[in-house]
């Protein structure tokens, strides 16, 4: 095993040792969110005609835990090991800026997608669902977890307290993932915050990914793959040359 | 090929909302280290050790010169002098989510090492952790968290180990047996650099030492050669009392012990008359020869802009 490859490794036991707060939890959180609005709404409410609105929430429910336990696994790693100074012993190592990279964006990967799953399958439990187009549903898992795992980066990096990562999740992660149809479609909003959601990254990964499961989407799963794709490389480019120039990590 | 080799080495921290000017925190400090060498770097807090050091790891860039550790670029080639380079932090850090052995193996994977769990083993006797290699690094005393930190700084089997105050807040025991280790990794071969504010520390283990100033080197020598560069022997006594103005001035004091600069048996006679007339009884008088304690304020007393009498 390489260093970098033991990074990933750490990253990943780092998460496991703690599997009921990291991954059992948000399968808990996204149960209650499930049973408590498609109780409130099921029936009401169908979505592209068909579909059910428990069965609509499903997938959005499930990236929504990609999304946010990605973002979590490297923003929480690379503060807490800041703030404790344990950082230290990763930086005295030959590992490169690209090895950094991969090991904390490759574990962010591994554990939004496990959460993710984990939730799917509770989740699917309690109603059916389709799978139009299951290579869609992994390849938005992937970059979306991707994505957030490079701000989660990021942010784990600029942020110097515990409460300006909070500030970060809290005022920029947590609204664009709700507001980005997780639990409505777009078109039920008016047409001035439709075009507002359309600038909302997160809309795309939700869109594309809730196409693999009912082969219908507010948008071409497409241009959904090639904006998230844009996204992932500008954010990754940013997050490759902080680390290069050490930023506040090596002074 | 030296060991460490620091050539111009200058680190400048820029002014920020905690400091309104610029800190010139290193100033052109040039200096070798030469394989196998035990070297000390003394300084009082603020003088530069660490800055120095994070500087040698790779944790702080400089602003100007550059490093080399075994004729590597710690910049330019890092991912090599890295390899080369084992070092001990001096803040007791450790990583909450690992036990002691998972702690040692991650950090020789990070080193590129698997299978490396013979010389962990090896590293946990030698160090007394034996029976915590289980234990999770929460559970365990400031001593034995020193220890673990030591032995991290060793699973890679770097050439070159560097300690940061290594026993600072380390009971007695625990320093003899870190001394001893340390000592040992030396024989071996081993070049050592320590930093250490316990200078009986620095005189018995270091064979060369350097002494730091608001950045600039002061003095570099061998420890033989600063302890022959005393300016004079040393009387020291206790009392109980307040010295006369006149001696306090000159003298060294710490609870009851003094300590004042000898140069020769006339001042001694003066000192002891001038303690007995202000009306003190002097207890344990002894005269010895100075210590590195007695160089160190000798060199740290030189004024700014002068240079110490065995500058570099």
């Amino acid at each position: 095993m390489t260093g970098w490859q033991t990074l990933f490794y750490k990253e990943i036991l780092r998460f496991w040792k703690v599997g009921f707060q990291t991954v059992g939890a948000p399968v808990l959180t996204a149960v209650l969110y499930l049973l408590i609005f498609g109780h409130v709404l099921e029936g009401n409410a169908k979505v592209y005609g068909q579909v059910n609105y428990t069965a609509f929430l499903v997938p959005g429910l499930v990236m929504m835990s990609v999304l946010q336990n990605a973002f979590a696994n490297s923003s929480s790693s690379l503060i807490q090991s800041k703030i404790m100074g344990s950082l230290v012993f990763v930086l005295l190592t030959p590992i490169s800026h690209w090895g950094l990279f991969a090991a904390y964006v490759g574990s962010s990967i591994l554990r939004g997608v496990v959460v993710g799953f984990g939730v799917f399958i509770v989740t699917v439990w309690f109603t059916g669902t389709s799978f139009e187009a299951p290579l869609w549903i992994l390849l938005f898992a992937v970059c979306g977890a991707a994505l957030l795992g490079v701000l989660g980066l990021i942010a784990g990096l600029w942020a110097e307290k515990f409460d300006q990562m909070a500030v970060f999740q809290n005022f920029v992660v947590m609204p664009l993932t709700f507001l980005s149809g997780v639990f409505y479609s777009i078109h039920s909003l008016p047409p001035f915050w439709q075009k507002v959601s359309h600038l909302n990254p997160i809309f795309y990964m939700i869109d594309g990914f809730r196409y693999g499961f009912f082969g219908v989407s507010d948008v071409s799963p497409w241009l959904s793959l090639c904006i998230v794709g844009i996204a992932l490389l500008v954010v990754s480019a940013i997050a490759v040359n902080l680390l290069r120039i050490g930023y506040k990590i090596r002074s | 090929m030296p060991a460490i080799s620091f050539q111009s080495v200058s680190k400048t921290y820029p002014a920020s909302r905690g400091a309104k000017t610029p800190l010139k925190a290193l100033d052109d400090v040039s200096f070798d280290i030469q394989q196998g060498e035990f070297f000390g770097l003394l300084g009082p807090n603020g003088a530069g050790k660490t800055t120095l050091i994070s500087v040698l790891a790779g944790l702080s860039r400089a602003t100007s010169g550059r490093v080399l550790v075994h004729g590597s670029d710690v910049q330019a080639d890092y991912a090599r002098a890295r390899r080369q380079l084992g070092v001990v932090p001096q803040e007791l850090v450790f990583d909450p989510f690992f036990n002691v052995r998972e702690a040692l193996r991650i950090q020789s994977g990070y080193f590129g090492i698997t299978n490396n769990d013979a010389w962990i083993d090896e590293l946990l006797e030698s160090l007394g952790l034996a029976d915590k290699a289980q234990a999770n690094m929460r559970q365990l005393s400031g001593g034995m968290k020193r220890r673990v930190l030591v032995a991290q700084a060793l699973v890679h089997k770097p050439p070159v180990i560097v300690l940061d105050e290594p026993t600072a807040g380390v009971d007695v025991e625990l320093r003899q047996t870190l001394w001893q280790f340390i000592a040992k990794l030396n024989k071996q071969g081993h070049t050592i650099l320590l930093t250490t504010h316990y200078l009986e520390e620095a005189e018995a283990l270091c064979s060369r030492i350097a002494m730091l100033r608001s950045g600039q080197v002061l003095a570099l020598a061998s420890t033989s050669e600063l302890l022959k560069s005393a300016s004079s022997n040393v009387l020291r006594f206790k009392i109980d009392g307040e010295l006369p103005p006149a001696l306090a001035r000159e003298a060294r004091v710490t609870g009851r012990i003094v300590q004042l600069p000898a140069h020769g048996a006339l001042e001694i006679e003066q000192y002891l008359a001038a303690v007995r007339q202000a009306g003190l009884q002097v207890q344990d008088v002894e005269i010895r020869k100075a210590d590195l304690e007695d160089v160190f304020l000798e060199v740290m007393a030189t004024e700014k802009g002068h240079k110490w009498q065995m500058a570099v």
